[in-house]
């Protein structure tokens, strides 16, 4: 099992979301985070007053999948998430070790 | 809500109360259209501070000192209308001395239901209850504007020390010298009784003349023009500001962290009441509904239209991009530069003056702050202080009947004066210079005094928490 996760343009949470579902992922954890890559930050200008704003509001989003679907999650959340400008953001793939169904007390596979 | 036109006998009811209205005549009488419209500006004048400014203000700081700038002008407003009561009302519009009015009126002693105050206009009066909540709403906004400049830094406890000591040794003079005087009546009274005089009265009466024409304050007297606070309202407040941002010093991380305004959408909501509520402001300050209470209407359309369109396209050609705080800033700089002029200048002329405001004060809150350095939070210097000497000197040459200005009417000839230009502009400086000069100084004295008492400034660990937790204790936005 792995955790797929994703930091994500907020503009393409739904595309990115409806992608998922497509290809049988149905659960998904989303936090509104904040943060810098490439893109840097941008300049906001109020009365003439300058400030570089370094950390851009983004989407990360968190899906448990089986191993042999991380392949076809990390393409679906690729190709959703792509405008091809700087700044779509990164997708990063971690092992899990262990997963519970709270309810029913399923474990691992079952519980995803 | 049905209209029915009047029944014969309604008519009839009417005429004997003419009849009698004009029969039992006995001094001034109170009209009922202006008594209207005078009950809604005063309305407007508060809704321009609360909710208002608040808003306007509010938007432009720190989420995290929402509540404290909301909850300085609230107490600000509240602390204004009681001392107005108590006070106020008295010291500003009794006569006494051209510099402050006397207590004859203190806790609003012989103000009742029957008595009247003057307008602009002889046997046009209105109630004196409606007339005191009128200039009651411009005490409580004034030292309002204040708190922008020293906003997300100040005590609570300064603030709620400095309004009261501010409106009673600077605002109360100001507006004695600015606004008061005997009326039209009293001066068309006795410009009447010099004219019928026999020749051997003639000057017992031209000195009963004279005295009513000495009944006013000094800056009245000079001739200086200011229609609805151009001088008192806006150069005052400004300028105490200033010195104020000045004395507390620049907020914990000027000019290196992000301090940038936490909701424009309030800011723009604000600015928007703003608006709405000075046509009470402006128009009201006419007193009466008649034609120049439109061109005070007029002039309060055009020439903040004209200035927020100057403001955001100066700054679409300098920096690129025209933006929303550009055009609300503008709106209101509009709005402080028409204020003095208002009912004196024609609408080509408010709207000349706009852009010209739009112009300056977008300079001075940028180019002349920066290259200073002065941490004026919410830019009360740059919009209100420069804005209201634009007016108050714009209102000297605007009000040129050749200019398309009403000129200034001579209440003993009974006619619109001769105007002149330099005799009119040194007026105009004169006010100006000793605005800035009483509540300049005067503010400083101010300061320092509430500094020794309870301390101006929070601790930066304060600061940096934010005013709403620490010195009230809540927070704007449980989210």
């Amino acid at each position: 099992m792995k955790i797929v996760m994703a930091v994500i343009k907020p503009f393409k949470l739904e595309e990115v979301r409806d992608a998922l579902t497509t290809i049988g992922v149905h659960g998904l954890t989303v936090t509104e985070v904040k943060g810098y890559g490439r893109q840097k930050g941008h300049t906001e200008i109020y009365r003439g007053a300058e400030y570089a704003v370094s950390f851009l509001p983004k989407i990360k989003i968190e899906v448990a999948v089986a191993a042999d679907q991380v392949d076809k999650t990390v393409e679906a959340i690729s190709a959703a998430a792509k405008t091809g400008q700087i700044g779509d953001g990164k997708i990063f793939v971690i092992s899990l070790e262990h997963a519970v169904r709270i309810r029913t007390g399923e474990a691992d596979s079952a519980a995803l | 809500m049905t209209f029915k036109r009047p029944s014969g006998a309604g008519v009839a009811a009417l005429a004997v109360g003419l009849f009698a209205a004009t029969t039992a005549y006995a001094g001034p009488t109170v009209n009922k259209g202006d008594n209207a419209w005078m009950m809604t500006s005063t309305v407007l004048v508060l809704l321009m501070t609360i909710p208002g400014l608040a808003l306007f203000y509010g938007g432009l700081v720190r989420s995290k000192n929402m509540l404290s700038v909301l909850m300085q002008i609230l107490y600000t407003v509240c602390v204004a209308m009681i001392i107005w009561a108590i006070y106020g009302y008295s010291v500003t519009f009794t006569g006494g001395s051209a510099y402050i009015g006397g207590f004859s009126k203190a806790f609003m002693a012989g103000i009742t239901p029957d008595t009247t105050a003057a307008t602009f206009s002889a046997d046009a009066n209105i109630s004196e209850l409606v007339y005191f909540c009128f200039q009651m709403t411009f005490a409580a906004i004034t030292p309002s504007l204040i708190v922008g400049a020293f906003a997300e830094r100040t005590k609570f406890a300064a603030v709620a020390l400095f309004v009261p000591l501010w409106i009673t040794l600077i605002y109360f003079p100001m507006a004695h010298m600015v606004w008061y005087w005997a009326g039209p009546d009293a001066i068309v009274g006795a410009a009447k009784a010099v004219a019928a005089a026999a020749p051997d009265a003639k000057a017992a009466a031209q000195a009963r003349l004279d005295d009513v024409m000495a009944d006013a304050g000094r800056i009245f007297q000079w001739g200086a023009l200011d229609f609805a606070g151009g001088t008192v309202v806006h150069i005052n407040a400004g300028i105490a500001g200033f010195v104020g941002c000045l004395i507390i010093g620049k907020r914990t991380g000027y000019g290196r962290e992000l301090m940038a305004p936490h909701s424009l959408t309030m800011t723009m909501i604000g600015a928007a009441l703003l608006w709405v509520g000075w046509f009470g402001f402006n128009v009201g300050s006419n007193l009466e509904a008649n034609g120049t209470a439109g061109l005070a209407m007029v002039n309060t359309f055009l020439a903040t239209a004209a200035a927020a369109l100057a403001w955001l396209c100066a700054e679409w050609l300098t920096r690129g991009h025209p933006s929303l705080l550009g055009a609300v800033s503008g709106a209101v700089a509009g709005l402080v530069a028409v204020t003095p002029a208002a009912g004196y200048c024609g609408p080509m002329g408010a709207l000349v003056l706009g852009l010209v405001a739009g112009i300056v004060c977008l300079f001075f809150c940028t180019a002349v702050k920066n290259t200073f350095g002065y941490d004026d939070s919410l830019d009360v210097f740059g919009v209100h202080c420069i804005g209201g000497i634009l007016g108050a000197l714009g209102t000297g040459i605007l009000v040129n009947p050749a200019l398309g200005g009403t000129g200034v009417m001579d209440y003993v000839a009974g006619t619109v004066g001769d105007y002149d230009l330099i005799t009119q502009m040194l007026a105009q400086s004169k006010a100006v210079l000793t605005t800035l000069i009483l509540s300049g100084i005067g503010s400083a004295i101010l300061y320092k005094i509430v500094d020794v008492i309870v301390g101006l400034r929070v601790s930066v660990e304060v600061e940096r928490e934010g005013l709403d937790l620490t010195e009230h204790t809540e927070r704007a936005y449980n989210m």
